[in-house]
């Protein structure tokens, strides 16, 4: 299969989705991440790897974290950092994406960050670069509608990494709405690459996608029985306008059921982490006890998504 | 530049022999800073011949490469960690091999992002020659003559020795 994000060499050259990596491409991203955590803690949190590059985030969709997180991490590998106010440019005024893009280079565009609703964008726009010979362009997705949100799904990997080092061990469990989540697909995508033994979803029949098993991921309906001896609980964000429809009763009801207490949390294993890839609803998927609590590592996930994040846009850049 | 002797010297009597040369300037207690992977060793050497009670930096030169243009970034960077404050010390950069002295300025530059050194002075092994930038090692045991494509990589053993191997490219 054509497999955009790899060069002939089998090199990242963009990072689109977790799903056709190779496993030691994904603990290479982890690793070089592992160096850049350093560089953070530094007085000058800075090294000029992308000097005199030029990085331009393309957010399609709102994202203030996401957008900001790789405005940081661009900044602290030396790029120069353009972020485009889409709303407000020329695709509102009818230009096409591909259009835009052609612009952009033109203006010596080195690195695209880009988010979009619409599935597949990401994909689009690497394969027109690859078309019109700029194999000096590279595209890193920051999400893309409800298919991948691979840099999320890599930093979530280096925080599991983090805290319980061996992933042939564990067992995990997303809780929420994992059909309309990327993040749950990148992260589905990534444990079974590195090797998770057992991957669990927890949701309501309705927010879960069918044929999850055809994945190796086991489903619950009852969280309870879900959690049990989990040794990673990874929350998602439940989604206003999912309410508005006919998906779910209410917010009272959902957290009723989904929603992580210090109860529920005290099936888990007592060492389990609490993850979430925010921005968080509190008393609606996680309860404020759980979420300020001594195993959530919700705060450390942003701040290892900077290391992330800077490891791929150094790699796929280099390349 | 002598030739390449047979066998290749051994690696403990060149570390005792580098240590020699740096014992008559530890009363300005310099620290020392060994640059991935062979000058790590050496360094940790050099500290327990030394006998300095502090904890030996170690330094991944990869984000500062002037090379990433055109290789892209080293598939294995290890972390930097520099356990002392570098503002106002004298420090010893411990390599296994000058050649370009490409290293020892990517080394430099990532050093003072850390602070303002009072003095850095280059250590190594072995001086291959080939210099292309303004490089010099102040402690150096063996000059030795290699081919273009020969180069010399220091090694780990089994036991934990160290070890010269002769590349060929």
């Amino acid at each position: 299969m054509h497999n955009p994000q790899l060069n002939r060499n089998g090199e990242l050259i963009h990072l689109l989705s977790i799903d056709g990596l190779p496993p030691l491409v994904i603990t290479q991203i982890l690793d070089t991440a592992a160096s850049f955590m350093e560089v953070s803690a530094r007085d000058v949190k800075k090294v000029p790897l992308l000097r005199g590059k030029s990085v331009f985030n393309l957010f399609f969709e709102n994202s203030t974290r996401t957008r900001t997180t790789f405005e940081i991490a661009s900044k602290r590998l030396s790029a120069d950092v353009i972020n485009l106010d889409i709303n407000r440019s020329s695709t509102a005024k009818g230009e096409t994406l591909l259009d835009t893009i052609d612009n952009l280079c033109a203006m010596h565009a080195n690195l695209f960050v880009v988010r979009h609703a619409s599935s597949g964008a990401p994909y689009l726009i690497a394969e027109h670069l690859q078309r019109i010979g700029r194999d000096d362009v590279h595209v890193v997705n920051a999400g893309d509608g409800r298919h991948a949100h691979p840099t999320q799904g890599l930093l979530d990997m280096y925080t599991i990494r983090h805290y319980k080092q061996d992933f042939t061990r564990l067992r995990v469990a997303i809780v929420g709405d994992i059909l309309h989540s990327r993040v749950a697909r990148s992260d589905i995508e990534a444990l079974t690459t590195l090797g998770v033994p057992e991957v669990r979803a927890i949701g309501p029949e309705t927010l879960l996608p069918k044929h999850l098993d055809k994945f190796g991921v086991a489903v619950f309906h009852d969280m309870n029985e879900g959690i049990r001896d989990c040794d990673v609980i990874i929350m998602l964000r439940l989604q206003n306008e999912r309410m508005a429809g006919a998906l779910l009763p209410s917010a009272g009801e959902y957290f009723r059921h989904y929603g992580l207490t210090p109860e529920k949390l005290a099936l888990a294993r007592p060492d389990a982490i609490v993850m979430h890839p925010g921005p968080m609803n509190r008393g609606v998927e996680i309860h404020s006890a759980v979420a300020d609590g001594p195993q959530a590592v919700i705060l450390p996930q942003v701040t290892f998504g900077i290391a992330v994040r800077m490891a791929v846009m150094s790699i796929v850049a280099g390349n | 530049m002598p030739p390449l002797p047979s066998p290749l010297p051994d690696v403990e009597i060149q570390c005792r022999q580098l240590a020699d040369l740096i014992r008559p300037h530890l009363d300005r207690q310099p620290a020392l800073i060994g640059i991935f992977s062979g000058g790590a060793w050496i360094a940790g050497r050099l500290k327990e011949l030394l006998g300095l009670p502090e904890d030996i930096g170690l330094i991944d030169v990869s984000f500062y490469r002037d090379d990433y243009a055109a290789k892209g970034l080293h598939p294995r960077v290890k972390p930097t960690v520099i356990p002392f404050e570098v503002e106002g010390r004298h420090l010893i950069l411990v390599d296994d091999v000058v050649y370009t002295g490409r290293t020892t300025r990517a080394a430099l530059n990532e050093l003072f992002d850390y602070g303002r050194p009072a003095s850095v002075a280059l250590a190594v092994l072995a001086d291959r020659g080939g210099r292309q930038l303004p490089i010099g090692a102040a402690y150096c045991v063996w000059n030795v003559a290699l081919g273009d494509g020969e180069s010399l990589e220091l090694c780990r053993l089994d036991d934990g020795r160290l070890a010269w191997r002769l590349e060929n490219a």
